[in-house]
């Protein structure tokens, strides 16, 4: 039996602090944690940056290295930094020192990087072991190049090498949100399906209960199956709860794919053991070809915006014309002012109150008060852009619908109006890459930390 | 004809990745859950999110009273096209949908 205990779906959202000495009272035999998701774009990845404020994750990052060191067991994170990239691995192990500095702590840190170096990835393409999962973009040599992160996401047998150097704490980059989880267990010989299973309903912590902001989740993997125990006395997990789980985030509710094969839970059975536990039996894993799946991310130019808020009557009724009207004449002027060709930058104005959100699927027409106007300058240079926008500003401020009428002025919440948005990344690889020895394309090191 | 979220609990529309959105129609009980499975025509929805029929995926769920769409992101999140980035919006229209 291998039980493993869950704090939160991700460091820097928090937990039940209760919920999480109870946890720790019920001798766990490791604390795995998830560190990031691409869920919030490709700025992460493309810049190598923890989404969340340092002084977050340092206060939880604490607080678990705290617990870590009561239990006497590993701390394993994964995807660190919100992206995992080789940056924010070193991120989280300069926040680790700190902290160990501080506390008077020592521990043994392993960190694991998954970053990708362009060359092997290239490699790869030409050899034919890298293959485009479905809706992937067109990759090419150059847009490798292009890439300022690369990163591969590690599987179970990554995890368990960190795990075998016997280190107290393991700093995994880019990993599966399962693979921190499914790990151990794997590594001990409990069932391998419900390994993965278990391990996919723990990765968002009590998401899978009826108290999700709670955080801390308990799974006890054996050698049929597994079982979940939310750890805040108010929250039970039902075997509705946890067999939703699997639609979250998943294109198939029922199929996973993992570095090595695939999980189907077609067969799961999900019983109640009370009001609060459920077991779950019945879920395979299905060995496959090897293979890591890939993120990388780059550059495709630089953003300015500008914000106005239309509330005269007349302008909001007749938004699009208007809104057309600006983008004629300030792509024009862009054109001619800053010699940009018309393929090198895009004006673009969204329309908030009318189909912002949706565009051209929105379906919905109603009567509007006012509508904001988010004006979206994309160059290819950050200077561009600034400039873009501020030849956007005085339309936004003071177009007028038709020549022979007053001038209009309209609100703008900000002063300067235009706002610097750096960086446009696309993430541009949805491919995964064979290997033959699963650590290949994973570099394991080992720290010590805190006063020796 | 009530609008589908009149009939359901929860219409839940996430990303799966940056390339893939999902939405989760979560029915109360099986007579709900057979009303919409009914209603709802994978062409329609198609439609409404501007893809290729072939490529919508549809999971009828019987013992979670759920249905679930998934389809390739028309346009992948991020990009500079993409207005929702976590693909929250798009639940939406299947929101509003009406059904008979």
């Amino acid at each position: 039996m291998t039980r493993v205990l869950i704090p939160t779906g991700a460091l820097g959202l928090g937990y039940d602090r209760a919920a999480l000495a109870l946890g720790i009272a019920g001798r766990p035999d490791i604390i795995a944690v998830d560190g990031g998701s691409t869920d919030s774009g490709p700025s992460y990845l493309g810049r190598g940056v923890s989404k969340y404020s340092r002084a977050s994750i340092k206060a939880e990052w604490r607080e678990l290295m705290q617990a870590r060191a009561t239990a006497g067991v590993p701390l394993v994170i994964g995807t660190a930094g919100t992206c995992g990239a080789d940056s924010a691995v070193e991120w989280l192990l300069d926040i680790t020192r700190e902290i160990a500095i501080e506390e008077g702590m020592q521990a043994k840190v392993a960190t694991l990087r998954s970053g990708q170096p362009k060359a092997r990835i290239k490699a790869a393409m030409a050899n034919g072991r890298l293959r485009a999962l479905s809706a992937a973009p067109e990759i090419s040599d150059q847009i490798i190049d292009d890439c300022t992160n690369i990163v591969a996401l590690a599987g179970t047998e990554q995890i368990a090498a960190a795990l075998a150097t016997g280190a107290d704490i393991i700093i995994a980059g880019r990993t599966t949100d399962t693979a921190i989880i499914a790990a151990l267990p794997i590594t001990r010989g409990d069932h391998a399906g419900a390994a993965w299973h278990g391990a996919k309903v723990g990765e968002c912590g009590a998401l899978a209960t009826t108290h999700p902001n709670s955080g801390v989740i308990q799974i006890d993997f054996d050698a049929t199956g597994f079982t979940v125990e939310p750890m805040a006395p108010e929250a039970s997990a039902t075997p509705y709860t946890v067999s939703a789980h699997m639609l979250y985030e998943n294109a198939d509710p029922f199929i996973l794919y993992e570095p090595g094969g695939h999980l189907d839970v077609t067969h799961a059975g999900y019983s109640a053991l009370d009001t609060r536990r459920v077991r779950v039996e019945g879920s395979t894993w299905v060995p496959g070809r090897y293979t890591v799946k890939l993120e990388g991310a780059r550059v495709v130019g630089h953003q300015a915006v500008g914000l106005a808020i239309i509330r005269d009557r007349r302008y909001v009724e007749n938004i699009r014309e208007w809104a057309a009207d600006v983008k004629t004449k300030v792509t024009q002027k862009i054109i001619e002012r800053m010699g940009l060709s018309s393929d090198q930058f895009t004006v673009e104005l969204r329309l908030i109150g009318v189909d912002a959100t949706l565009g051209g699927l929105e379906n919905r027409k109603e009567t509007l008060v006012e509508v904001g106007v988010l004006g979206i300058l994309t160059c290819p240079t950050a200077e561009q852009a600034s400039e873009a926008a501020k030849i956007l500003n005085p339309y936004l401020l003071h177009h007028p619908l038709s020549e022979d009428e007053p001038m209009p002025t309209f609100a703008f919440p900000f002063s300067p109006a235009e706002m610097q948005r750096g960086e446009l990344h696309e993430f541009c690889l949805n491919h995964v890459m064979e290997l033959d020895d699963p650590m290949s394309a994973f570099v394991l090191e080992v720290h010590e930390v805190g006063h020796a | 004809m009530p609008e589908l979220g009149e009939l359901v609990s929860k219409v839940r529309s996430k990303n799966a990745g940056p390339f893939w959105l999902t939405v989760d129609v979560f029915c109360d009980d099986a007579i709900v859950f057979e009303r919409v499975k009914a209603g709802l025509k994978d062409e329609v929805v198609a439609r409404l999110f501007g893809v290729d029929r072939q490529l919508l995926k549809r999971f009828d769920i019987p013992s979670l009273n759920v249905i679930k769409f998934s389809v390739p992101r028309p346009v992948v999140q991020g990009t500079g096209a993409d207005r929702d980035m976590h693909g929250a919006g798009w639940g939406s229209l299947l929101e509003e949908l009406q059904i008979e």
